[in-house]
Parts: C-alpha cells; sequence; structure tokens
C-alpha cells in the first residue's frame, strides 16, 4: 500500500541474549501521530533505530516511504527528521553555526522556518551549544529536526525530563507538523497523557513485545473501569478471569477490563459483588493494568 | 471562544469538544452565524490531535449545532436546533445534580436550597443577568 509510509513486519532484534524487539508488527499511515509507550528498555528506541536504518533487520522486513531504510539511507533519511533521547550536538557550536551547518545536509531545508522557529523558541544564535539549559537544546534540537519539514518525524521520548513550557512547544510542533497535510509523527515516550492528546494510534510495547495496538479512541472505547462493592469484606482480590486488573481492600475493588463487559460482571455477581459505578479509565490506567500484569492484581489500593 | 479539554477523565477528547461547544451555543457565548476557529488553530491552542477537532466538527455538524461552508469555514447554526432544548436540559440537569450532592452532604434539605436558589436569582434580576 503507497499510503503506508511505516511498514515493519515481523521484526525481530537480539543483542546477545537479550530480546530487544520479538516479532514486531506495525503499519503506520500517512498523516497519522503514532505513539510508542512502554518502560525504559522496552524497545521503543530499537525500534526507532530500524526506522531510521541504524539497524538493520534480522529477521522479519522493515519499510519506510517504501524503501529499505539500511540499504537507501540516503533517499530514506532525506525525508525524516529525527529528536534523539540524548540529543547528541556538537557542543562548541553556536546556535546559528548548527542550524547553519544542518541546513547544508538538506537539500529542502527551509532557512526562513528555522529562523522563525529560533524566534518563537526565543533561542539566541550566538550562545554556544554546551551552555544551554536542557530546554533550550530539546528546542535546539526541535528546530534541527523540523527545519528541512520531513515527511515523517520521529521524536525519542521527547519530552522525558522537560519542564511543562519546553513539554508544550514539542506538543504544538507534533501537531503542526500532522495539520501540515500529509505528514507523519512517531513519537515515543512514558507520559501517556501527552500520548492520549496528540496520537491517533498507540503501540505499547513490554519487554520488547506488543501489547496493545489500536486507536486511541478504540483503546478508551473498549476499556471499562468498574468500580465492585462485596456483601463482606475480602481478604485478597477477587479471581476475576475476564479482567485485566483489580486492585483495591475491604469490600471496595476497582476492576479493569477489556471488552468483556457482560462475563466480568457475571463473575462479579457470582462472587456477591455490585457494580456500584461504571466510567471510563484513561490511558495511562489501561498501561498500567496491561503491564502490571500480575503485579497490579493483588495488593490494596 | 475559550474551552478547555481535561485527560484526568476518560471521556474521549472529541465527545469534550463537542460538549463545550454545544455548552457555549446553549448558554449564548456563542451566538448564531459566529465563526468557529480553524480546525488547526484550536488544535494547536488546546494541544489535541487535529484529527480530533475535525471529528469534534463533523459530530456538531451532524447534530446541526453548526454548518460549514465550503471555503469559509464553520458557524454557529440557528440556537433553535431541535437538539438545543434537551441538550440545555441535560447540561442543566448534571449541574443539579451536583448541586444537590453538595446541598445533602451540607445537611440543607431541598426546601431550603429552593429558598437559596430563589435569593440568588433575585441577585441575577436586580443585575438584569436573568432571561
Amino acid at each position: 500500500m503507497s499510503d503506508l509510509v511505516v511498514d515493519v513486519q515481523n521484526l525481530s532484534r537480539s543483542f546477545r541474549e537479550k530480546v530487544a524487539l520479538d516479532n514486531f508488527s506495525i503499519q503506520i499511515p500517512r498523516g497519522c501521530v503514532y505513539g510508542l509507550v512502554g518502560e525504559n528498555g522496552a524497545g521503543k528506541t530499537t525500534l526507532l533505530k530500524h526506522l531510521l536504518g541504524l539497524y538493520a533487520a534480522q529477521t522479519g522486513s522493515v519499510s519506510v516511504f517504501g524503501l529499505n531504510p539500511a540499504t537507501e539511507p540516503v533517499s530514506v533519511l532525506s525525508r525524516i527528521g529525527y529528536l534523539s533521547e540524548d540529543r547528541e550536538m556538537p557542543m562548541w557550536m553556536k546556535v546559528g553555526e548548527i542550524i547553519r551547518y544542518r541546513g547544508a545536509f538538506f537539500e529542502t531545508w527551509d532557512a526562513g522556518y528555522a529562523e522563525e522557529l529560533r524566534k518563537t523558541f526565543d533561542l539566541n544564535p550566538e550562545q554556544k551549544v554546551k551552555s544551554l539549559s536542557r530546554g533550550q537544546l530539546a528546542r535546539v534540537g526541535l528546530i534541527l529536526a523540523l527545519a528541512h519539514r520531513p515527511d515523517l518525524l520521529l521524536l525519542d521520548e521527547p519530552s522525558s525530563g522537560l519542564d511543562p513550557v519546553v513539554r508544550r512547544d514539542i506538543l504544538a510542533a507534533i501537531i503542526r507538523t500532522v495539520a501540515d497535510e500529509g505528514r507523519t509523527v512517531v513519537f515515543s515516550s512514558h507520559l501517556l497523557d501527552e500520548v492520549q492528546r496528540v496520537s491517533d494510534h498507540v503501540a505499547m510495547i513490554h519487554g520488547g513485545k506488543q501489547v496493545l495496538t489500536a486507536s486511541v479512541e478504540d483503546i478508551l472505547q473498549s476499556h471499562v473501569r468498574m468500580t465492585v462493592r462485596f456483601e463482606s469484606p475480602r481478604e485478597s482480590a477477587p479471581p476475576l478471569k475476564s479482567a485485566l486488573s483489580c486492585h483495591g481492600e475491604g469490600v471496595e475493588w476497582t476492576v479493569l477490563c477489556n471488552g468483556q463487559r457482560e462475563a466480568v460482571r457475571q463473575e462479579i455477581s457470582q462472587l456477591n459483588g455490585e457494580v456500584v459505578e461504571e466510567a471510563s479509565p484513561t490511558l495511562d490506567e489501561i498501561f498500567v493494568a496491561k503491564i502490571g500484569g500480575t503485579g497490579s492484581r493483588s495488593g490494596s489500593a | 471562544m475559550q474551552i478547555h479539554v481535561s485527560d484526568s477523565d476518560g471521556t474521549p477528547f472529541y465527545q469534550q469538544v463537542v460538549t463545550q461547544i454545544k455548552f457555549l451555543v446553549a448558554s449564548g457565548r456563542l451566538e448564531e452565524g459566529e465563526q468557529l476557529p480553524p480546525v488547526r488553530k484550536l488544535a494547536e491552542q488546546l494541544l489535541i490531535n487535529p484529527n480530533t477537532v475535525a471529528r469534534a466538527y463533523r459530530e456538531l455538524e451532524a447534530e446541526g449545532v453548526v454548518a460549514s461552508r465550503r471555503g469559509a469555514g464553520v458557524f454557529v447554526s440557528n440556537a433553535g436546533s431541535p437538539l438545543s432544548r434537551k441538550e440545555k436540559t441535560r447540561i442543566l440537569g448534571e449541574r443539579i445534580d451536583a448541586l444537590l450532592a453538595e446541598s445533602q452532604q451540607l445537611g440543607f434539605d431541598l426546601e431550603s436550597v429552593v429558598k437559596l436558589l430563589r435569593q440568588h436569582n433575585s441577585k441575577f434580576e436586580s443585575k438584569g443577568g436573568a432571561r
């Protein structure tokens, strides 16, 4: 399909004994904001590095704009904007210099746009990169990733460790990028509220495996959070096979389930419990329920 | 037009935008014929995906709250749409529920609450705020 910007099929990757990606498949259509969520070391960066052609697929296939980024890096990379997690930059350069320097690599570099962003972000072109704050460094990185107006923007943990003002800039940049017709954004994050805000689709990764891949809307609609009251206090979490997670104490417990609302309700009534409240959970709660696995089944609130 | 979305509950963002714009229309803060901000602008303002805003606008259009004029933008339709009475009642109902819950908590019976409502309403009327 020509409208898939990214097509990853059955990608697996190991570093020595450690499995970083396990049979991973992802299809990203044009004009989409795709959020990759998972804990540190879950495999998000490894996936992004495959899209950049920094790693070649060991098993499975990776296609970006219909090309293999590992064998055709020039054609692929000229259309990608990338903000890495560690934002490595030549520290001895000045802000203005690094922007001009980067511009020389891209045919499509828009110097006017770079300048506009620099002013918006209130960056001094004469300032040395090494004297920039964390937030300023992220803003410079963002200019370098955006000013050639890439068809695909890849952001690796763009807002980790940054203050709310810089995070706003980054989210606004993501939104502006997709609002520009036909551009696509893939970003990894462990800030689920951000992902819920700006993404169309989400892939949850845990230990290199895909735990859940769907549109944000489908995920939010299919999951339900129930508050359950039992006739008498319970020593341990109710054994609900159809639920994703269950925690609480005494007579009131919170149960999260995916789809199987009726099955869960039935199990609850068999245990002499009653659903007193039903609400939609946030992406964050769903993620914790999915990843938490056995850990979140017991324990008190 | 100022609206706000919150990620603290699971209500989808498009739904929050729809509800708030309906509220603005029902309460008269958005008037018939007034233009809504472009999708891109509202998305940047709220920091949400532009597709989400577009979806909210489509929903509002389907319900007759707004109408899009090709090339010109999205405008508030006539406020007397068939939905608007029902919507007004629903919005008010939610506030009444909250008020009653609070009243019970604080130990006010229904009579005292009604009395208070009247007192407050007379303040509105003296300012010319009530319709």
